[in-house]
């Protein structure tokens, strides 16, 4: 575990600049968002969370995946794989974990998603501990913690006018070449051990249950009366740290054009329209049950992970005040009634 | 690292008008480059994402079949952007064409057994495949009888009228074709799918039956075919839900834990009993 000073972060970030492709929190309004920073003094790193997961650095709400130009009795293709080395300052440890399980979507046995992966592949994770934990946060229910270091390269613990800084990974060690900074004494770790002891989170969710219920409710009422409340607005999906779905559409004028991935939702009408006009989930109800059943089921089924990190960016971003923790607990409290 | 979004040039090599009412075309591709035709190794059942440059792509079931080498046939309907631009597209225009997507029919499975092949509608596409597979001398010893249904609502809409034509005169082929009500000229049978199934009674010993066509064709077939005795393990369907990116990462396709661009779209009615109706 090393020291550094917080006042010696800008010019950390100004020597990386030149080499990578720095990501870190900056304030936007009356939100955070991470961005490309120029210079060291741009990143905030006394911020709550990002209003946007820093997925979208490694998986962009819109990106081209290749271009293409027409011609006679041919066509040029050009593949627009981001090969750029980045590193990503001020990661909490939920979205940090969010990665592992979008690894588990993008680097499959049987396909490889070459954009996620190669920028995956391509970027340092250097992650901030919470000290305070907002109201919305769960993550220590999905075994999750406001220190956890999982996923991480570098793992950031705030100890007043300095970091702790515990090495998680080589490449997080390699970011820090040059830096000399000095190993942690008893006093800072003891300092950074208050700190981890007094950051809870206020919500424990019990997800004890909730999978042996998802196994068998699939037609039970609750999910009628749960999605009466919701709008489909999607911004619980857009602000997700774990999901995933996107669409796939060219973009052309005359001769030449691209194909775009843009972020998608299982919320629209439009995601499983078929061209025929029948739609398997034609209303909320079954739209609504997909979400929850994607992130605590299938994906269980599938990877024998659930795919929610509890950063509870769902929570804060719903129009209607849908809680995702109370929405787990009434559908574990629900019925009984079918087995 | 193999990039799967991106498709193999095509060249189109025959635009025909398939049914009468000219909702249904049929398209034949050749591949431009010789080792993406090499690297397109396809079973029956599979499908393949084709795409018109500017408008998009969109999956279709391949109508060939792998014992016809050098082409790749797709039969489309004509129902959104993607299908109307294909219908639009002149004979020698490129195209781009990825895959081959999902798993196919289970023909390890059906080694030796009898095979009833109900079809309905423009859905027969994958079916053509499966039977023109199984018909070609060197699979076709591989197999025990093989009796195919086919529905349409007139004659005018049955697709691939020659390749039936030819069918009907072999010995090795029960081709029974149906039409919904009496037309002129038309002796055969006349009647509903899963009517004329009945009707015909395939025997269900030693056999599968492969089903494929609209909804409620689906759903009033199944129970017939399950008085005749086929298990569900033994009744083979096809589904289609929506996609885009046909190797399970959009989201899109999902019937319960089960992607049906991934790990279908060919299942047995026992493996869809044990998934939520989502299809
Ligand atoms: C595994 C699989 C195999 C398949 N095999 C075949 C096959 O062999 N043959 C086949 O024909 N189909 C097949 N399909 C279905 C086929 O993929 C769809 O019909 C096709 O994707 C529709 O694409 P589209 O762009 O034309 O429709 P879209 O444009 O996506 O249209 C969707 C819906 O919107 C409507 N729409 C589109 N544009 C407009 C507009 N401008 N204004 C108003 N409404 C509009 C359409 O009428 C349609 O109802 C298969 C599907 C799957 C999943
Ligand atoms: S859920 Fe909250 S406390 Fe937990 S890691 Fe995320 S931001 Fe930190
Ligand atoms: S944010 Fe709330 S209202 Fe909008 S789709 Fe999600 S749950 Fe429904
Ligand atoms: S089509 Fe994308 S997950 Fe199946």
């Amino acid at each position: 575990m090393l020291l550094l000073n917080k006042d010696q972060i800008t010019s950390w970030l100004n020597k990386l600049i030149p080499a990578y492709q720095v990501f870190a929190p900056v304030k936007e309004g009356d939100y955070f968002c991470f961005q490309q920073i120029r210079s060291g003094e741009q990143a905030v790193l006394n911020y709550t969370n990002s209003r946007i997961p820093p997925k979208e650095i490694l998986f962009p709400r819109s990106e081209k995946l290749f271009c293409y130009r027409c011609e006679t009795g041919g066509v040029q293709l050009t593949e627009q794989v981001d090969e750029s080395k980045k590193v990503v300052v001020g990661v909490r440890p939920c979205d940090a974990k969010s990665f592992l399980l979008l690894d588990k979507v993008f680097n499959g046995d049987q396909y490889v998603d070459p954009y996620y992966l190669t920028r995956r592949n391509n970027t340092v994770l250097v992650g901030l501990g919470c000290n305070q934990p907002a109201a919305t946060c769960f993550c220590t229910s999905l075994s999750g913690g406001p220190f956890s270091a999982e996923g991480l390269d570098l793992l950031f613990v705030d100890i007043g006018d300095q970091y702790l800084v515990e090495v998680v990974t080589e490449r997080g060690k390699e970011l820090l070449s040059g830096m000399e900074l000095p190993v942690a004494g008893q006093e800072a770790q003891e300092a950074a051990r208050a700190v981890k002891e007094s950051a809870v989170c206020s919500t424990l969710v019990d997800l004890g249950g909730l999978k042996y219920r998802l196994d068998v409710n699939f037609d039970d009422p609750i999910w009628a009366l749960l999605a009466e409340k919701c709008l489909g607005c999607a911004a619980c999906t857009y602000t997700c740290p774990t999901c995933h779905c996107f669409d796939i559409v060219d973009e052309a004028a005359g001769k030449e054009g691209c194909r775009i991935r843009n972020w998608d939702a299982c919320m629209f009408p439009l995601f499983t329209l078929h061209g025929s006009g029948h739609n398997p989930r034609p209303t909320g109800k079954e739209r609504f049950r997909q979400r929850i059943m994607h992130k605590f089921k299938y994906f269980v089924d599938n990877y024998g992970t659930i795919a929610c990190v509890g950063c509870g960016r769902c929570i804060l971003s719903c129009p209607v005040n849908l809680d995702i923790r109370q929405v787990i607990e009434q559908i574990s409290q629900a019925g009984g009634d079918q087995q | 690292m193999k990039n799967p979004y991106v498709p193999a040039p095509v060249k189109l090599v025959r635009h025909v008008v398939e049914t009468d009412d000219n909702l249904i075309h049929s398209f034949t591709f050749q591949f431009l480059k010789e080792e993406d035709e090499k690297a397109f190794v396809y079973r029956p059942g599979q499908f393949a994402e084709v795409c018109v440059f500017g408008k998009g792509e969109s999956p279709f079931g391949m109508a060939s079949s792998p014992t016809e080498p050098g082409i790749l046939k797709f039969s489309v309907a004509r129902v959104g952007v993607v299908t109307s631009a294909l219908h639009e597209m002149p004979e020698g225009s490129i195209l781009g064409v990825r895959g081959p997507l999902g798993n196919s029919y289970p023909l390890e499975e059906f080694k030796g057994k009898n095979l009833v092949i109900i079809g309905g509608g423009f859905a027969f596409t994958t079916l053509r495949s499966l039977t023109t597979y199984i018909l070609h001398p060197d699979n076709r010893g591989d197999f025990g009888e093989l009796t195919v249904i086919y529905g349409a609502r007139n004659p005018g809409l049955l697709l691939y009228k020659d390749e039936l034509a030819g069918w009907e005169k072999r010995s090795d082929i029960n081709l029974i074709c149906t039409i919904d009500a009496p037309a002129d000229g038309w002796q055969k049978k006349v009647g509903f799918v899963p009517a004329v199934t009945k009707e015909v009674a395939p025997s269900s010993a030693d056999a599968y039956a492969v089903v494929c066509g609209p909804p409620v064709m689906i759903r009033f077939t199944i129970p017939v075919l399950e008085e005749l005795g086929f298990p569900p393990e033994r009744i083979i369907l096809s589904l289609e839900n929506r996609m885009k990116c046909g190797i399970g990462m959009c989201g899109r396709c999902n019937v319960g834990n089960k992607f049906v661009c991934k790990d279908g779209p060919v299942f047995s009615k026992a493996q869809l009993n044990k998934l939520p109706p989502e299809y």
